[in-house]
């Protein structure tokens, strides 16, 4: 594979031989292996070494024209090139991307350390056994279907023909184990759990198999739930995978383009409990996919969302940023259209409570440990869900688990009808967030 | 006696050096077949008790235009190879963007050592494989030339501009309209060391709206989208007049619906994707990689009712210009029409080779990957229900109370045959006539009880192009039914 000088190179060289004068690329090579068992052996090993690029080219007009490839030798490079500048001549008119401001500008100073790739038999090794000792954690786990142990070296870069030029390394490991139970006369049940880190040896692989275990122990004993309405007590990932679902309503993109939840009027107003603040935190340590960069060479950083229930910042592009006299944020995508995404959320309790919660005491409680088909259940345009969940019915401390059911709202109701942020936060993948008690969600069960 | 010389000396690994190996990269043709009958037989000669080797390139183009002005036109070119070897029931896949000889070699000689297996020394007889003879689909049906034939980027973009002002016109409240097109040409080639040699172009498009109005509080959303296989003239042929009135109507019917009560109803869904009931519900459970799981109810259950004695459905890679149509799936074997359940009985699963291997299924054709990146597992096609003897009429004369669900969101399947999916256009159905729109609803159930209450089918079969992401990527396929009855079904919303 060309290293990313040798890119840089084969850029500057079709530029030149094509009479582009302005071009910036972002690319990434990968390499990465991972591995599933099936009852002791290995089922499938894949490994993968690619590289791919995305370069913007502008016009003599000023218009800009993308392509990305998977072909990063020299002729991929001019093939790119050449196909960008010919759909520069359907840019848009209005509001043309430029280069970031920032993308010469330092970085944060993160020392991640990357972890050398553990030989696959380790892989194999490793799966083999988390799967042996799930399956004899009960009797009822009666196989472990969904499994996976996977490593993924990254380098990343950006760079442009104004000299600026930025690369990282990042490495990662994941494993997920889920697994099913089988019991005369019950229906099958399942849960599972997922670790990630920077590599085999810093894998939590005990307390993936100690949450995979309770939670899939915990669902044995299913009753169906009542229709109605509860106080509900999202998980920290549950909430996550919510709050990322409506990311419109802080994402600076969509509320250009008139899809959002927001207006550009909305910052500064009240959008949820004064119990609720949330962060974007791409360089937060707990972050193993920790980023000094975004896609257009912007610095990443810190950025206050929801300040105590009040939408303080959107997150940015270079071109929204400009658009709404703005700075950067660090949240860009480059691509035909620049798109801007969340990095590492945290969520942190916002104003002092003036009441305790515990899923200890608390009575006819649903605890909702997982959401499901976020994709087809979350209308984000209208800001409605209507969601399948894993969870419990919580009474005084014993748990039952919901047998099929789903849960129903409006996210921009439910922000505001938080009562309780509890005050330890649990570290997922996707960031950092304690468990959320929201008041009067409809519970719809089966039957 | 006159003794016959020796014919062409064997092959020995260490003559691979002097060998010139170099296949066009910009066509995949008979040329490489020297290159993949040498590699495969490297393959072999190290002990691998089968290989293949899966070739793409990629030629991929989206375009949108936003209210009046086109907001993004985005190329992507792509070429890779995969190279998959099995030893006994175990097997690697492994990935490269490199199609040289050497990188084609490496990532072979990767996933041997993965498998426990090192390439020949030098000094090695090597017997090549002997393919057949190139089966080639693409110009065999006259698809070389297809890419040409489709809309340039000029088109693109006043075709786009020209849908989006009809929505304009005939939308109201609109907050925000887009207009989006993609085309994904593809050109495969398959060898395995059983002698597969094929190879094949794909031409997927797909065309469509996104409608988002608005008053006050009051919001709708609704998208739509017509697709289509091999038709190099698709775009400029699109009805998006009609498309636009549609859309329109269904955005103003929503905006002001109220929220569906939640509960158990009797519901009837529309035909064309509403089929994505079949394809959640029943589809992905009679994938051999569910059986391999263990993560279907209907493992053991073929020559057995699963259904409602009513209910017949297919799957199958033939139907002309259909999103799921293929000539060969991803393994280099032929499409063909696969009769899933008749009569409520469960007739055949689908299965790609490594699923015949490890389950004894026979393999359908049904071997499908998004990309060079995944191996290929058995995935759906062009699914649906067959149509059956009622009427539209009939089966909403059979409701006293119950919901009509116009339009699919999309849903999921659990592991443990749990599935779920939204309806994004759905109206209450009081004695048999339709009285309001309603939002915000999930269908949700179990696999094994629905099948028995799909009761009424009627005789209006049509099918709708969809996205469906599992195992081996997001592919194309096609889902579908005629208008049907479900006699009782959860209903999530508020």
């Amino acid at each position: 594979m060309p290293t990313i000088q040798d890119i840089a190179a084969y850029a500057e060289s079709s530029a030149k031989k094509l009479g582009i004068v302005k071009y910036d690329v972002y690319g990434s090579s990968v390499d990465e292996t991972s591995v599933q068992v099936d009852k002791g052996d290995p089922k499938q090993v894949k490994a993968s070494n690619r590289s791919s690029v995305i370069v913007r080219v502008w016009n003599p007009d000023g218009k800009v024209g993308v392509t990305s490839t998977s072909d990063v030798d020299p002729l991929g490079m001019d093939l790119a090139l050449q196909t960008a500048q010919e759909a520069s001549a359907f840019g848009v008119d209005d509001h043309i991307p430029d280069f970031s401001p920032e993308a010469v500008a330092p970085t944060a100073d993160v020392q991640v350390e990357t972890v050398p790739a553990a030989p696959v038999g380790d892989l194999i090794s490793t799966l083999v056994e988390a799967e042996k000792q799930l399956l004899a954690a009960h009797p009822a786990i009666a196989s472990v279907p969904y499994n996976g142990l996977a490593q993924r070296a990254i380098d990343r870069f950006y760079l442009n023909s104004a000299g600026a030029l930025r690369q990282e390394a990042r490495s990662y490991a994941s494993l997920y184990l889920y697994s099913k139970t089988e019991q005369e006369g019950r229906k099958p049940r399942s849960a599972g759990a997922m670790r990630v880190n920077r590599g085999l040896p810093l894998l939590d692989i005990e307390g993936c198999l100690k949450e995979a275990t309770e939670k899939t122990i915990s669902h044995l004993d299913y009753d169906k739930v009542a229709s109605g309405k509860y106080r509900v007590v999202f998980s920290g990932e549950a909430f996550l995978s919510l709050l990322g679902a409506f990311s419109n309503m802080y994402n600076a993109q969509s509320v250009l383009d008139n899809r959002s939840l927001s207006t550009a009027d909305s910052l500064g107003t009240v959008v949820a409990s004064p119990l609720l603040s949330v962060y974007d935190d791409a360089l937060h340590p707990e972050n193993v996919s920790a980023e000094t960069f975004d896609g257009e060479g912007t610095p990443t950083r810190r950025v206050p969302i929801i300040e105590q229930g009040v939408l303080t910042q959107f997150l940015h592009s270079a071109g929204t940023a400009k658009r709404m006299g703005a700075s950067p944020t660090g949240h860009a995508s480059i691509g035909a259209k620049v798109s801007v995404g969340p990095s590492y959320y945290q969520v942190l309790p916002g104003a002092e409570a003036s009441t305790e919660f515990s899923l200890e005491n608390a009575k006819n409680v649903i605890f909702i440990d997982d959401l499901q088909a976020l994709h087809a259940g979350v209308n984000a345009l209208q800001g409605s869900f209507s969601l399948p969940f894993d969870g419990w019915l919580v009474n005084g401390g014993d748990r039952t688990s919901i047998e099929s059911a789903t849960v129903a709202g409006d996210f921009r109701e439910l922000l505001k009808a938080i009562v309780h942020i509890e005050p330890e936060a649990e570290i997922t993948p996707g960031g950092l967030c304690p468990r959320i008690w929201v008041d009067a969600l409809s519970i719809t069960g089966e039957g | 006696m006159t003794v016959a010389p020796f014919p062409t000396p064997l092959l020995k690994t260490n003559d691979l050096l002097q060998r010139d190996y170099a296949a066009p990269r910009d066509r995949f043709d008979s040329a490489w077949e020297a290159t993949l009958s040498t590699l495969l037989g490297l393959g072999r000669a190290a002990g691998a008790d089968f290989v293949e080797f899966f070739l793409e390139r990629n030629n991929y183009i989206s375009c949108q235009a936003e209210d009046d002005a086109i907001t993004s036109l985005s190329p992507r070119l792509v070429t890779g190879a995969g190279v998959r070897v099995f030893r006994g029931q175990a097997d690697c896949y492994v990935s490269t963007n490199d199609l040289t000889f050497n990188g084609l070699k490496a990532a072979l000689d990767k996933a041997l050592a993965i498998m426990g297996l090192t390439l020949p020394g030098p000094h090695t007889n090597l017997a090549e494989i002997n393919l057949e003879l190139l089966r080639d689909y693409a110009t065999a049906k006259g698809k070389d030339n297809w890419l040409g034939q489709c809309s340039s980027m000029q088109e693109m973009g006043d075709v786009l501009l020209a849908a989006n002002g009809a929505l304009g016109q005939k939308a109201s409240h609109v907050q925000s309209r887009r207009a989006v097109y993609f085309r994904d040409w593809q050109e495969v080639l398959v060898a395995a060391s059983d002698g597969t040699f094929a190879r094949d172009i794909r031409l997927t498009q797909s065309v469509g709206y996104n409608l988002l109005c608005a008053d006050g509080e009051h919001r709708s959303s609704i998208g739509q989208r017509a697709g289509d296989t091999s038709d190099p003239a698709f775009l400029r042929q699109w009805d998006y007049s009609t498309a636009a009135a549609d859309v329109a109507e269904s955005a103003g019917k929503m905006l002001y619906a109220d929220y569906v009560e939640s509960g158990s109803y009797p519901v009837i869904m529309a035909n064309k994707f509403g089929g994505v009931i079949f394809h959640e519900a029943c589809g992905h459970l009679l994938e051999t990689t569910q059986i391999e799981r263990g993560t279907t109810p209907f493992i053991d259950k073929k020559g057995q009712k699963i259904a409602h004695e009513n209910l017949t459905a297919w799957d199958e890679g033939l139907t002309t210009d259909a999103f799921g149509t293929i000539d060969m799936d991803d393994e280099g074997m032929p499409a063909q029409r696969t009769l899933l359940i008749e009569n409520g009985v469960l007739k055949n699963f689908l299965s790609d080779r490594a699923g015949s291997m490890r389950t004894g299924h026979p393999r359908t054709g049904s071997g499908r990957r998004q990309g060079f990146t995944y191996a290929a597992a058995s995935r759906m096609r062009n699914t649906y229900i067959a149509p059956g003897d009622y009427s539209v009429e009939e089966l909403f004369a059979s409701v006293e109370k119950g919901i009509y669900c116009k339009q699919m969101g999309g849903g999921s399947v659990g592991p443990t045959g749990q599935f779920n999916f939204a309806v994004s256009e759905a109206y209450l159905i009081e004695n048999g006539q339709i009285t309001k729109p309603l939002k915000g609803a999930t269908l949700i159930g179990e696999a094994t009880e629905i099948m028995d209450k799909i009761s009424m089918c009627s005789n209006d079969l049509d099918l709708a192009a969809g996205f469906c992401g599992s195992i081996s990527g997001s592919i194309y396929v096609t889902v579908g039914q005629p208008h049907l009855k479900v006699d009782s079904i959860t209903v999530g919303g508020r």
